[in-house]
């Protein structure tokens, strides 16, 4: 709810965009004009969280299942909150509850789902190209949630989203994102939705998980944190996934933090208005220092916040293109 | 049927239509809204007008530039989403565009004007009314439209109306804005 009386910028020129996907699977697919009116409908979502209601009927009567093949808590509970804030009913399976583990094919379990008539499902599997294998043969609207080191395509939304909210645009910024991008299906993702935006990104890391490779999608590439950090708009980190052992890519957790790891000092070398981001959960110590993960600059909690209103903005728009079919 | 005033009638927005009001007769029937509303709500200060996106934002801006005119003050506007209160999405041919409302802090203190363009099955205003529900509880919601065509699908009555329409269900009604749709203001109706 805002007190200013300002009404003059509306309607925004998205208003005039359809939007006619019933899947969300990849940042790639999508054009500039319908991430905007992604991110637009986001900021109306985002005041539902405002309200004294919080909760409205735009999807009231229909069921979502959070389709949960790889292990998340946060991602898995963002979609489930706003299911819930849209009024939707919501059935969660994990790999573990569901038969994939007694040997049935993907194809079965969603088409078993599918005549349960569940009309959203939001899937996340270890294989790239899951979701866009079920959204290709099932009614449902598909949301990604993540696929291998594909796609995550309402993280990439969720940040680009925080940006324009705390900078107020996305073109002419300079983005860093920093870590793992190898495996990292986030670093993909943002790295679409902010070319189509029009930022320049550039890419740091070992070169072990950051092979120059990457400057074929449009990208820098550089080794050397301390050379970019004085002159660019957001720091986004990425998480290093130490629990998957991936010993051979750097020596050592302390080299790593030594080398490319957010401390105080660094953080002094960013533009006073500079914003830090995770997609969380930080591993306080070593690629962020914790101080800097609470400092004013960082704006990791936003990024939850946005989390939600982003995805309740996706299911909405996908939801409701099933429904035009 | 008001007589169209203008000296070159602008071209219709289907072929046939017919012209029901130019820009004059708009700008006269929101005028006398303003006057109506202003005589039920003599405390400005208490009063919110609220635009439904996106032609009713441009209304409730006019009535209040009204109003302003009036009584030397200008009453807070705001802005009232209906698309995620929408209980007919499954049988629209395309998903309505979600706004940002803007209601004022003090709504419970406040008597809010709905205003829209056109009033047809009621339903947009029942939307609107769950909408601002969900924030709070004004004193009172008034409805004022620049157009009344009928066809009331919920018990819901404007309290101010710029020009009464009769039609038949089909027929569509116009309702054009210059600074939305760069066509000179007016409204217009199929033939039947």
């Amino acid at each position: 709810m805002s007190t200013k009386p300002k009404t003059q910028e509306s309607p925004k020129p998205s208003a005039t965009t359809a939007w006619t996907r019933k899947d969300l699977i990849a940042i790639r697919d999508l054009s500039k004009e319908e991430l905007t009116l992604v991110l637009d409908t986001a900021a109306a979502f985002k005041q539902v969280g405002t309200r004294e209601i919080k909760k409205v009927p735009a999807l009231r009567g229909k069921t979502l299942v959070n389709f949960f093949v790889e292990p998340s808590t946060r991602t898995r509970t963002s979609f489930e909150l706003a299911a819930f804030r849209l009024s939707a009913d919501v059935v969660n399976i994990s790999a573990s509850t569901s038969s994939l583990s007694k040997g049935e094919t993907l194809k079965d379990t969603a088409r078993n789902l599918q005549a349960l008539h569940a009309d959203i499902i939001v899937l996340r599997h270890s294989s790239a190209g899951a979701p866009l294998f079920l959204g290709q043969r099932l009614t449902a609207s598909v949301i990604n949630a993540g696929d291998g080191a594909h796609e995550h395509p309402t993280q990439a939304l969720l940040d680009v989203f925080t940006i324009r909210e705390r900078l107020g645009r996305i073109a002419g910024l300079h983005v860093a994102i920093i870590g793992d991008i190898l495996f990292s299906r986030v670093a993909r993702s943002d790295i679409a939705a902010l070319l189509k935006l029009g930022a320049r990104v550039t890419l740091v890391g070992p070169s072990t998980l950051v092979p120059r490779e990457f400057e074929k999608m449009g990208v820098s590439v550089t080794h050397d944190i301390d050379s970019i950090l004085g002159e660019v708009d957001v720091v986004n980190l990425l998480r290093i996934q130490h629990e998957r052992q991936r010993k051979e890519y750097f020596p050592s957790l302390g080299e790593y933090t030594a080398l490319f790891g957010l401390t105080k000092e660094r953080a002094a070398m960013l533009k006073p208005d500079a914003l830090i981001m995770h997609p969380g959960p930080i591993n306080r110590g070593v690629e962020i220092d914790s101080e800097i993960a609470d400092s004013v600059q960082s704006v990791i909690l936003d990024q939850v916040t946005n989390g939600l209103a982003v995805r309740m903005a996706v299911l909405y728009l996908c939801a409701g293109a099933a429904i035009a079919r | 049927m008001t007589k169209p005033e203008s000296p070159q009638p602008p071209t219709p927005p289907a072929p046939g239509a017919v012209l029901i009001l130019d820009s004059q007769a708009i700008d006269r029937a929101l005028r006398r809204i303003a006057h109506e509303i202003v005589e039920r709500n003599p405390d400005l200060s208490r009063l919110s007008i609220v635009g439904v996106p996106s032609r009713g934002i441009e209304v409730a801006q006019r009535i209040a530039f009204h109003i302003q005119a009036i009584e030397h003050t200008m009453p807070h506007v705001g802005i009232i989403d209906v698309a995620m209160h929408r209980d007919d999405l499954r049988i629209r041919p395309r998903l309505p565009f979600v706004a940002v409302t803007e209601l004022p802090q003090d709504i419970e203190e406040r008597t809010l004007v709905i205003a829209d363009d056109v009033l047809f099955s009621g339903r947009t205003c029942r939307a609107a009314m769950d909408s601002i529900a969900s924030f709070g509880r004004p004193r009172r919601i008034q409805l004022a439209v620049l157009v009344d065509r009928g066809h009331r699908e919920l018990p819901i009555s404007p309290d101010y109306v710029g020009k009464n329409l009769p039609t038949s269900p089909t027929q569509r009604v116009y309702v054009r804005f210059q600074s939305i749709d760069q066509v000179p203001d007016s409204v217009w109706m199929d033939k039947e």
